[in-house]
């Protein structure tokens, strides 16, 4: 079967973009966490 | 001469290639100095309007106005690759240089464009979220589309789209427009034309190699000058407008009044300058102090405010 070999520097730019992706995802569910919290956490925080 | 269709050179019309491009490529396809700007005067917005606000919700806010922003940035550069790639101001953004390809640059504008609206909406506002929609589509339709490459009045217009983050700002917290945020769109949209004028006077070749019709290049150096000193004025005569309208301090207009006189100064400087002056001094000094102007009038408002707001201790984040 035929593959695509990346090189070290596609390596490299793959591994930062996949990183910098990562954390925007982690800080959407962070972000959705804390607004749910606060939108419909007004009676839970007493 | 006006190019339209290099897609050959920015490599769209090649074979399938693996990329090359690092996450702060696609960063820099968000104009992060315009969208430090647009930070800036949509917190002031926010924090001028009356009301209160949950200081995360008022930070979601700002992020989605800022990344509104850079996807309309974003989509600009996937638009105008073509003349970017001639002039020596944009050569070195990322589609020309041929680390990001222009339909990369334009899924991820559309994907931040469509997450930065949603996200507004559902967390702050809908009508800012509106607002911001509208932004976008006027920066990357109206005036990235249409009218840079069609009239001399583009940055006239199109100067709307770097007008509206104070108003959204502003509608985040109260979700209405009113008069206040009106002027703080007004001070912005007036002011962006002597700002850009008189880039285009130093950078008027470039401008006149991609056939974009800027003011120096279709009607003139003079004509331009004039024009410059008669919104630098507009300009300075809004700027003094939150004292007027009530909403800032006496000490904010006396400061208003100096930052405005000095922006007429500057552009009476450009209108002195002589015809086919090479180095356009002048122009240039008047360019980095408009920087300096938008940024002051707007730190002073906000400045004027927090100081009005610890003496009587109303609105705001809270």
């Amino acid at each position: 079967m035929e593959t695509v070999e990346l090189s070290e520097a596609q390596k490299k730019s793959r591994r930062g973009r996949n990183i910098a992706l990562g954390v925007v995802l982690a800080g959407l569910v962070a972000l959705f966490y804390v607004v749910t919290l606060i939108k419909f956490g007004g009676g839970t925080v007493h | 001469m006006a190019l339209t269709n290099n897609r050959e050179a920015l490599g769209m019309e090649r074979a399938p290639r693996l990329s090359e491009a690092y996450a702060r490529d696609y960063f820099e396809l968000l104009k992060p100095r315009v969208m430090s700007l647009v930070i800036f005067t949509a917190f002031v917005g926010l924090v001028l309007a009356p009301g209160q606000i949950n200081p995360v919700i008022g930070f979601i806010a700002i992020l989605c106005i800022a990344v509104g922003a850079g996807a309309s940035g974003a989509l600009n550069m996937w638009y105008d690759a073509d003349i970017d790639a001639v002039m020596s101001r944009t050569s070195k953004r990322p589609i020309p240089a041929g680390k990001i390809l222009p339909q990369e640059a334009l899924a991820f504008g559309l994907t931040l464009s469509a997450f930065s609206v949603t996200i507004l909406g559902l967390a702050v506002s809908w009508l800012a979220a509106g607002l911001l929609a509208f932004t976008i589509f006027f920066y990357v339709v109206i005036y990235t589309m249409w009218l840079k490459r069609s009239t001399p009045q583009n940055i006239v217009i199109g100067g709307a789209a770097g007008a509206f983050p104070p108003m959204i700002g502003w509608a985040c917290v109260t979700g209405g427009v009113s008069i206040e945020s009106i002027v703080l769109f007004l001070i912005i949209f007036l002011w962006t034309p002597a700002h850009f004028w008189a880039l285009a006077l130093f950078k008027m070749r470039d401008y006149g190699a991609v056939g974009v019709p800027m003011m120096p290049n279709v009607c003139g150096e003079a004509t331009t000058k004039t024009q410059i000193v008669i919104y630098a004025l507009l300009t300075a005569l809004s700027g003094i407008c939150p004292t007027l309208l009530g909403f800032a301090s006496l000490g904010y207009g006396a400061f208003a009044t100096a930052m405005g006189l000095g922006f007429l100064w500057y552009s009476l400087g450009v209108l002195r300058m002589p015809e086919n002056d090479e180095r356009m001094v002048p122009a240039k000094k008047l360019f980095a102090f408009s920087i300096a102007y938008l940024f002051a009038i707007f730190s002073a408002l906000l400045v004027d405010h927090m100081i009005v707001r610890m003496w009587f201790g109303s609105g705001g984040v809270v």
